[in-house]
């Protein structure tokens, strides 16, 4: 792929609201699916002969069915609030980047043909018919937001640009409009259970080499189990965590834990992946269909515990839709849910996040870790957009941010957090996130990384930090991909776990032979 | 009866009936279609009680848009609670005996009506200059804040300019509301008002006005951010169970 050229945005001394260049990124589009993409997720394969009919059809349906869309169509009053805090407005200037803008685009046609304005006085109102320039833009814009739900905090209605965005992409799927990425991936979880496709026996033997390395490294025999029956816990993670970097160091943090807290547990070839693309293309039909994968998993390992692993999204659709879609959760009265909740131990949240697990377990004095093995490093924290502003960890609200800091202060000791307009409910997203991390995408990903950029570039310029840890595996994939365009070392990404794991010390760990090991570390 | 007051007289059942039937339709709308998932923007509050609390801030203090642009809040902040002042204050219009409350905030009420287009005039500005909000706009949200600040100016022009026989006022509207027709006072000011505001209610309901209603309906901004502890199922979702 010849991709063109294109400059990495200098990092500004004061980030600044950039001057409008309309059209800057109206080029970038990101690879159409396939047609056996589409279909095998229910899609038409290729764009339908009435497809304007049939959009406006959809578009009424999903009206009907989602109260938000609904509301968020008609309540804007273009106050301009949220124009300014897209990372990918600030990182092309392209107006149609602006949340508002990029709303804009679904709501000119909803306003044209589900409003009484926009049905006789278009001109007026801003209601555009529904033409194949308007299609593409809503291809080329709606694959050009990350569903990171910044703009939400600022909308005095909390109108969600991510569910606008959500809705446009259904609508083009039930067109046959599909993106590759997303649609491609979709079609691997449900075929051969995670998004890699990667098949049981190979990630055996994946596994199998991880747990040596662990073995070899600590002198205990640390294992990370597959299909096993009967455990405590299920461990649903990214599967990113088992083939890239830094996720591996991740898993293997994931792994110390459960074998210094005696805690048995599992991973799952039938639902290896927690990752659930169907939010990013508003599926709900798939994104039941990958949730009831876990369900399964979960019933026929017959597990107590359902824990997720470092991914974003994944915790979004684990924490708020799971119950919803698979009953996985308290609560249900409807006897499909009451099976799965027999089974589970409802003295645990149910599904829980590995944060809330290691830091429950750090409470209650269950682990020793040594920090100084983590002393060359200073660490910062990137929250995830989706774990900031669509889940919670704990019990009180903002456990998300502060449960994931106090592990990592639990393990390093030098902790600094960047610039707080950059962090916690108002994070950055990485510039990769909601099906954008495709490399067709390269130039909006750089481009959308700048404000995160900035604010860490002050954090290694003023307070030397030299890691990042994140909990999110297309955050750690998108960082170590970009770093590089902005001069800072693509190492510097690393995941919170693996600050764990290095400063963790197993039960036994280096009893008959604490002079060399400690040797080593030197 | 003069044909001005037949013809106000009949602008105003119009608009009124026009405002009613129209808001309580998209009500209705809002309430009735589902919201399938959990998505409040979190940090949010755990319990009902929370989200009323959240609601209240939103509504009255306007405080995610005060996190996010002071000009932007101070304006549209200072419009909405004149505006309420001033609607209250005309509450007198259509009672008797007036209420003790709406008597206690008169004098408020009148010089809320300066602020009110102050706030207009803010975000107009904005809405003229400031180039992000200029490519947002549509000629509609001139033509809103046009609207506005026509009832603003005509109002205050009664109020301190060139008084408007207020008593008869009183009586056209109390008649209004049992139908009983009194005569209108035949006022420029007062006829221009009078007119821009039952524009106002006619297009209410098919305006971007409807975020009056819109944002208690927002579910990012109520729902109870308890999804591990109950089940959220909307009906249409709970078909697919079976
Ligand atoms: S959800 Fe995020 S990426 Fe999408 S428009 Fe809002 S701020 Fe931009
Ligand atoms: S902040 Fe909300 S109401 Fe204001 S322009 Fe943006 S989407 Fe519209």
């Amino acid at each position: 792929m010849a991709a063109a050229k294109f400059d990495t945005p200098k990092m500004r001394e004061y980030p600044s609201i950039p001057a409008l260049q309309p059209d800057a990124t109206a080029h970038l589009k990101s690879f159409l699916a396939a047609p056996e993409h589409n279909t095998f997720l229910g899609f038409p394969g290729e764009l339908v002969e009435n497809w304007q009919e049939k959009a406006i059809e959809k578009m009424g349906d999903l009206l009907g069915k989602y109260r938000g869309l609904r509301v968020f169509m008609d309540a804007c009053v273009k106050c301009g609030s949220c124009t300014d805090k897209c990372h990918y407005f600030q990182g092309t200037s392209d107006p149609k980047n602006m949340p508002v803008a990029r709303q804009d685009l679904l709501r000119s046609v909803y306003r044209r043909y589900f409003t009484f304005a926009g049905k006789f006085f278009p001109g007026l109102v801003g209601a555009r018919d529904l033409t194949r320039e308007v299609l593409d833009e809503w291809y080329n814009y709606f694959h050009q937001c990350s569903q990171c739900r910044r703009c939400s905090v600022f909308c005095p209605y909390g109108i969600d640009t991510a569910e606008v965005s959500m809705a446009a992409r259904e609508i083009m799927d039930s067109i046959g409009y599909g993106q590759k990425y997303c649609n491609e991936i979709l079609g691997k979880v449900q075929k051969v259970g995670n998004n890699l496709g990667l098949p049981g026996p190979a990630l055996e033997a994946t596994l199998e080499e991880f747990a040596e390395e662990i073995s070899d490294d600590t002198g205990c025999n640390v294992e990370i189990p597959l299909d096993r029956e009967g455990v405590d816990v299920l461990l649903i993670t990214p599967s990113a965590d088992f083939f890239a970097e830094p996720h591996i160091d991740g898993l293997m943090g994931y792994a110390k834990v459960f074998h210094a807290a005696g805690i048995s547990w599992t991973l799952s070839s039938y639902a290896s992946e927690a990752a659930n693309f169907s939010m990013f293309i508003g599926s709900y039909s798939n994104m039941k269909k990958v949730a009831e994968r876990i369900r399964k998993a979960a019933l026929d390992l017959g597990v107590k515990r359902i824990i997720v692993g470092e991914c974003g999204h994944a915790w979004r659709v684990a924490y708020s839709f799971w119950n919803t879609l698979a009953g996985i959760g308290s609560g249900g009265d409807d006897p499909y849910a009451q099976q799965l909740q027999k089974q589970l131990d409802h003295s645990y949240p149910i599904p829980q996040h590995i944060c809330e697990f290691t830091w429950d377990l750090i409470q209650q004095g269950k682990l020793k870790f040594d920090k100084s093995q983590n002393d060359h490093r200073v660490v910062t924290f990137h929250d995830s957009c989706n774990v900031a502003r669509a889940t919670r960890m704990g019990t009180e609200p903002g456990g998300q941010f502060d449960i994931p800091r106090n592990v990592i202060k639990a393990v390093c000791n030098n902790y600094v957090d960047m610039a707080p307009d950059t962090i916690r409910e108002v994070t950055y997203c990485c510039g990769g996130g909601g099906g954008l991390l495709t490399d067709d995408l390269m130039e909006l990903r750089v481009k959308g990384a700048l404000p995160r950029m900035e604010a860490l570039k002050k954090v290694i310029d003023e307070d030397k930090v030299n890691a990042m840890a994140a909990i999110c595996a297309i955050c750690k994939a998108q960082f170590t991909k970009i770093m590089p365009y902005y001069g800072i070392p693509m190492d510097t990404i690393v995941s919170l776990h693996q600050l764990v794991k290095d400063a963790i010390i197993l039960p036994g760990q280096g009893e008959e032979e604490a002079e060399p090991a400690a040797e080593a570390t030197e | 009866m003069s044909f001005l007051t037949v013809l106000y007289a009949l602008l105003f059942y119009t608009a009124t009936a026009l405002f009613i039937v129209g808001l309580a339709y998209k009500i209705r709308q809002y309430a009735t279609t589902p919201a399938p998932l959990k998505i409040p923007t979190t940090p949010a509050p755990t319990t009902t009680g929370g989200v009323v609390f959240r609601m209240a801030r939103e509504v009255v203090l306007f405080e995610s848009l005060f996190k996010s642009n002071k000009w932007i809040w101070l304006f549209g902040w200072m419009f909405h609670v004149a505006l309420a002042l001033v609607i209250l204050r005309h509450f007198r219009y259509f009672q008797e005996p007036v209420w003790g409350i709406i008597s206690f905030i008169q004098p408020f009420g009148m010089y809320a009506g300066f602020f009110m287009v102050l706030g207009l005039l803010g975000l107009w500005v904005r809405r003229l200059f400031v180039e992000r909000i200029r490519y947002i706009t549509n000629p509609s949200d001139h033509l809103m804040l046009a609207l506005l600040v026509g009832i603003g100016v005509s109002g205050l022009m009664m109020k301190f300019v060139r008084h408007t026989d207020i008593v008869m006022v009183k009586a056209f509207f109390l008649g209004l509301m049992r139908f009983d027709l009194q005569p209108l006072p035949n006022d420029g000011p007062l006829l221009v008002h009078l007119a821009l505001v039952a524009l106002l209610l006619i297009v209410f309901p098919f305006s971007k006005l409807l975020h009056a209603p819109g944002v208690f309906f927002s579910p990012t901004r109520n729902q109870v951010d308890n999804p591990r502890e109950r089940r959220h199922l909307a009906p249409w979702a709970a078909e697919l169970d079976k």
